[in-house]
């Protein structure tokens, strides 16, 4: 009757703290078990969140500048979507995200190890 | 919810970059259809020249095949000519019978070649030049026929005359005037260009009206009004073109020469929009694609409903597609009536060039044999620049007024190898930029940056990427338009822009951006960092900074580094410290365990490497120590370089290094639009190398020179001498003055080098030296704007400022049932 996928594990959710704390147009990194995520709310306060390494080579995107749903690396330019992780074309390339969730003011990231890698 | 249906009448450039432009902005919001009479997907209609030449086969000058249409869900009926327009149904329909209900509908129905209504004009073997059954047939007489004719002597005419020679057949162009391609050329380029054809094998008959055509079956001969008779297989008549408007004329549109239409490419009937050549815009209409490709930009947005986007008519740039032979032509070129003509001719070389001026600003110009330098006047021009100052080496071309540290008119694109690196910031070969712009149909500058990156960094190739794209589309391209918006968020220009941050008192990022009816809801990375520094400079001490609006290096005061790592810069004024400093910094540095120190370029210390969550603390104790930023990251004023000066040096005649720590102690703290150097030199043999700052002083027996404008990095450029000043008072007031106008003048990211370059030398003399008033007034806004300015903002940030900036989140772990579910999963 109820298909259980036991091959999934369970996700795991951090808690990452208020929406407050993460400044509108900009981002927060977020440091868990050695892994950076960047975690980026938009105008719209919209909440998101990817592993915080440019496709291109590495950049550190939770420094770049939000515009939209996008965020320009700072390193060299290259443009991310952020609710897809896809370089904006031409570029080619993806940044693994996160699942958000957003609960009154509480921000929720789902860990990095119970989410499959690039 | 049905969308609604967009037609287009004409499968050709114009029709197709317009929808291409669409797509881009809104790719969900038509149902889109394109009629077009000709059978084949969407092609490069310039191109047929070369294909005619034998340098290119049809397939390589396609630009949309099938598969795009069907990629983009656009139904696409070829060989299908629109015959009729219900407009009031809303309703076309083909000459075999097909309709179909439009909301929207786009005229680019091109023009059509003139035949001239010469007796047998209608005999086969007469054509025109216009498309690709016009060029099949023309390859075809190449085969078994020998003598060709064309009638006209412009552009076309000589382009397919050179084809039909190169594919072997005899050619004789007929030519009404005795000047070729009078509408763009003077009497002596006409004369190299005839020569140079001649000397190829094409014949003349100049001066000559054709009579009548003459032949049994098919064409024979071209007779002549003098009695003159040539013998001819084919005749091309290409003696101009004519919109092509039977359509919209014959369904009741408003037509004139052409289908009129507003600044918005809107039609007397509001559902319908036209573009291309079947266009009349504000009493013109075009011939090349460079202007159509800016209407396609325009009517894109507005059947895009963005609608704020207007064509204001075009400036035209000609050259001619024939290989080895270069001709430029743009505007006024005839000069006389008030105009100067400046020239320069080596008929042993073969080059000739005119400028035509008009109260010192370039009219116009032909240039003949050498045309690398045309884009640059071209630019000039659509910028109206002021050229007194460049007047005496006008002539000579960019590289001879610019300096060049790299890319000389020696390397003749051309003639470059495929493995030339183009672009030395993203190692770009020619050939790599040359393939992309062939494989991925681009017409554009900002099309190659795209995708090849190329001159997409510091710039300084952007002429040689300009080159490649003109050598490989063969003819015109279409080139930034004169005034160039401020990014893509937007229509209007950096002027236009800070003008109505002024007059209607904006004082927000969004309430500019509401103002002006921005395309995007919160901007890009390239609009918000030049509006927060127009907001800062337009209103200090009001304005309260976006931080979210800079680059990380501002946002965070320290530059990051490839690893994510940043640098830390301490000011050193004027370049002079001393051992309790340098201990200072020694001690600060092993604490933080710094993995490199480094003396820069500018006379300082870098400390790289340092992570971010510890620059409050590095500057916490830099700033005990004394130390304030030294905005070594910012579009700021970075250092004052000196030298020793008269305290120690023998041959120094002022204190140099005082003059720059008086400098640097003034300006400090300002942001710019670009980054800003000074320099003070205690001598003419300039040790400081103020003659490459933005502004440099060199110390003379009887006071300061002062110099503006330099630049040492990408593009080397020396000063232009400004004055002579005979205090260190002056120097002060003179530089704060410079600083000020530049300030308030430039465009954001426009280094004082290409500012000046813009502006013009005499316009700066005229507002700093001239107008003592206007020069005391500058230089007490500045001081003004100093007071908000000079707060050290490591010492903000050690004491607690944007700690979130700084600090990442260590998340607690939760279990999953813990986080409550969102809605709809
Ligand atoms: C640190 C330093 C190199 C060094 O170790 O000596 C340096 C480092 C950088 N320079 Fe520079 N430049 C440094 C002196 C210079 C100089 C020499 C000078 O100032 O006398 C020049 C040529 C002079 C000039 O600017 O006209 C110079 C011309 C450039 C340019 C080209 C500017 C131009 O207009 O052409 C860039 C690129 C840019 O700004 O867009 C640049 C950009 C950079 C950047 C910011 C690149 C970047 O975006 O990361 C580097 C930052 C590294 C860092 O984190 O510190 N750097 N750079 C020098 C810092 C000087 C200081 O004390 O503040
Ligand atoms: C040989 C040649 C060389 C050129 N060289 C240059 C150059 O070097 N630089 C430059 O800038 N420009 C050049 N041009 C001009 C340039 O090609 C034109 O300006 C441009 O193609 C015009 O675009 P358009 O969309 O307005 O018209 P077109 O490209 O002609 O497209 C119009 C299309 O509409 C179709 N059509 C018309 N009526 C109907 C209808 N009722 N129903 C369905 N379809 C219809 C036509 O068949 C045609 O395919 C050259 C032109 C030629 C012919
Ligand atoms: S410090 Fe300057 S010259 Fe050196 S690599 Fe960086 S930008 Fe280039
Ligand atoms: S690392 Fe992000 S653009 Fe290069």
């Amino acid at each position: 009757m109820k298909a259980v996928n036991i091959t999934q594990p369970c996700p795991t959710w951090l808690e990452v703290g208020r929406l407050q704390d993460i400044p509108r147009q900009g981002a927060r990194v977020v440091s868990f078990e050695g892994e950076n995520i960047a975690v980026f709310r938009t105008t719209d306060d919209e909440v998101f969140a990817l592993r915080d390494r440019c496709p291109h080579k590495g950049g550190p995107l939770s420094q770049g500048i939000v515009h939209g749903r996008r965020v320009a690396c700072p390193l060299h330019d290259w443009k991310i979507h952020l609710d897809t992780g896809l370089a904006v074309a031409p570029d080619q390339g993806c940044v693994a995200r996160f699942s958000v969730r957003v609960d009154g003011d509480m921000v929720y990231v789902q860990s990095p190890s119970s989410v499959d890698g690039d | 919810m049905n969308k609604e249906h967009l037609i287009v009448i004409g499968n050709g450039m114009a029709g197709m970059r317009t929808v291409e432009e669409l797509l881009k902005l809104d790719a969900d919001l038509y149902q889109i259809s394109v009629f077009g009479a000709e059978p084949h997907g969407n092609y490069n209609r310039i191109l047929l020249s070369p294909v005619l030449a034998g340098e290119k086969t049809i397939d390589q000058i396609m630009l949309n095949d099938e598969q795009w249409y069907s990629d983009h869900a656009i139904s696409l009926y070829k060989g299908q000519k629109i015959v009729g327009v219900d407009r009031m149904r809303r309703r076309v329909w083909t000459d075999e019978g097909i309709s179909a209900n439009y909301d929207r509908l786009l005229f680019a129905t091109g023009s059509d070649p003139i035949i001239l209504p010469l007796p047998g004009s209608d005999l086969p073997g007469v054509i025109g030049f216009r498309d690709i059954q016009d060029v099949d047939r023309m390859l075809e007489a190449t085969k078994h026929l020998r003598h060709a004719v064309v009638i006209g002597g412009g552009l076309l005419g000589l382009e397919a005359a050179n084809g039909l020679l190169q594919q072997g057949m005899s050619v004789t162009v007929i030519h009404l005037m005795d000047c070729l391609m009078e509408r763009q050329l003077d009497a002596t380029a006409a004369t190299m260009l005839k020569s140079s054809l001649e000397a190829r094998g094409v014949q003349f008959s100049m001066a000559a009206q054709t009579e009548s055509i003459r032949g049994d079956r098919r064409v024979e001969k071209v007779c002549l009004k003098d009695g003159t008779e040539i013998p001819a297989d084919l005749v091309v008549m290409a003696v101009g073109i004519r919109p092509n408007i039977a359509l919209a004329k014959h369904v009741g549109l408003h037509c004139e020469r052409g289908i009129v239409v507003n600044d918005t490419l809107q039609t007397f009937d509001p559902r319908i929009y036209a573009v291309g050549e079947c266009v009349q815009h504000r009493g013109k209409t075009y011939g090349l694609v460079a202007p159509l490709f800016e209407m396609a930009k325009v009517c894109a947005n507005h059947l895009a409903r963005i609608g704020c986007n207007r064509y204001q008519g075009s400036l035209i740039s000609t050259k001619l597609k024939v290989t080895g032979i270069d001709l430029f032509s743009a505007g006024d070129f005839l000069g006389g009536n008030a105009a100067e003509e400046l020239v320069y001719q080596d008929a042993g070389l073969g080059i000739y060039r005119k400028v035509v001026l008009r109260e010192n600003r370039i009219a116009g110009a032909v240039m003949y044999g050498d045309t690398m330098d045309g884009s640059w006047y071209f630019q000039l021009m659509r910028t109206a620049t002021d050229v007194s100052d460049l007047r005496e080496n006008l002539l000579f071309g960019q590289a001879h007024n610019l300096g060049d540290s790299g890319h000389g008119p020696e390397q003749r694109i051309a003639a470059m190898a495929d493995d030339a690196e183009i672009c030395g910031c993203n190692g770009v070969c020619k050939g790599a930029i040359v393939s992309t712009i062939i494989d991925k149909k681009l017409f554009t500058l900002d099309d190659v940056r795209a995708h090849t990156k190329a001159s997409s960094s510091c710039g300084s190739c952007t002429a040689l990427v300009e080159a490649l794209l003109a050598s490989t589309l063969g003819g015109d391209y279409s080139q930034a338009t004169d005034r160039k918006p401020l990014c893509a968020c937007t229509p209007y220009t950096h002027d236009e822009v800070r003008a109505t941050i002024r007059e209607h008192q904006l004082k927000s990022i969004p309430a500019v951006t509401q103002f002006l009816e921005w395309s995007t809801p919160d901007g890009c990375n390239k609009c918000r960092p030049a509006l927060n520094y127009y907001l800062v400079c337009a209103w200090p001490g009001e304005y309260a900074d976006d931080y979210q609006s800079r680059f990380i290096n501002e946002r965070a005061h320290a530059n990051i580094q490839k690893d994510g790592t940043y640098s830390v810069v301490p000011r050193i004024w004027g370049g002079e410290t001393t051992p309790t400093q340098l201990r200072m910094l020694a001690e600060i540095a092993e604490k933080y365990q710094v993995p490199t120190l480094h003396i820069t370029g500018g006379q300082r210390i870098d400390m790289l490497g340092v992570r971010k969550e510890m620059l409050p603390k590095v500057w916490g104790d830099l700033a005990e120590a004394g130390f304030v930023s030294g905005h070594a990251y910012g579009k700021a004023i970075r250092t004052v370089k000196t030298c020793v000066g008269s305290q120690w040096c023998r041959f120094g005649t002022q204190d140099s290094t005082a003059m720059g720590i008086q400098l640097e102690k003034m300006t400090w703290g300002a942001w710019t639009p670009h980054k800003f150097k000074l320099g003070v030199s205690g001598c003419p043999r300039n040790c400081a190398e103020a003659t490459i700052k933005d502004f440099g002083v060199v110390a003379v027996e009887s006071g300061w020179e002062l110099h503006v404008g330099g630049n040492g990095g990408v593009k080397v450029r020396s000063t232009d001498f400004l004055c002579r000043v005979a205090t260190s008072a002056e120097v002060l007031e003179y530089c704060a003055a410079f600083l000020q106008l530049y300030r308030e003048e430039a465009h954001y990211l426009e280094r004082t080098a290409p500012w000046i370059e813009r502006v013009g030398l005499s316009y700066t003399k005229q507002r700093i030296v001239d107008d003592q008033q206007g020069r005391q007034q500058l230089a007490a806004r500045f001081r003004d704007a100093q007071r908000y300015a000079q707060v050290d903002p490591w010492a903000e940030r050690a004491a607690g400022m944007h700690a979130h900036e700084f600090m990442p989140i260590r998340p607690q772990k939760v279990s999953a049932n813990a986080v409550p579910v969102a809605a709809g999963e």
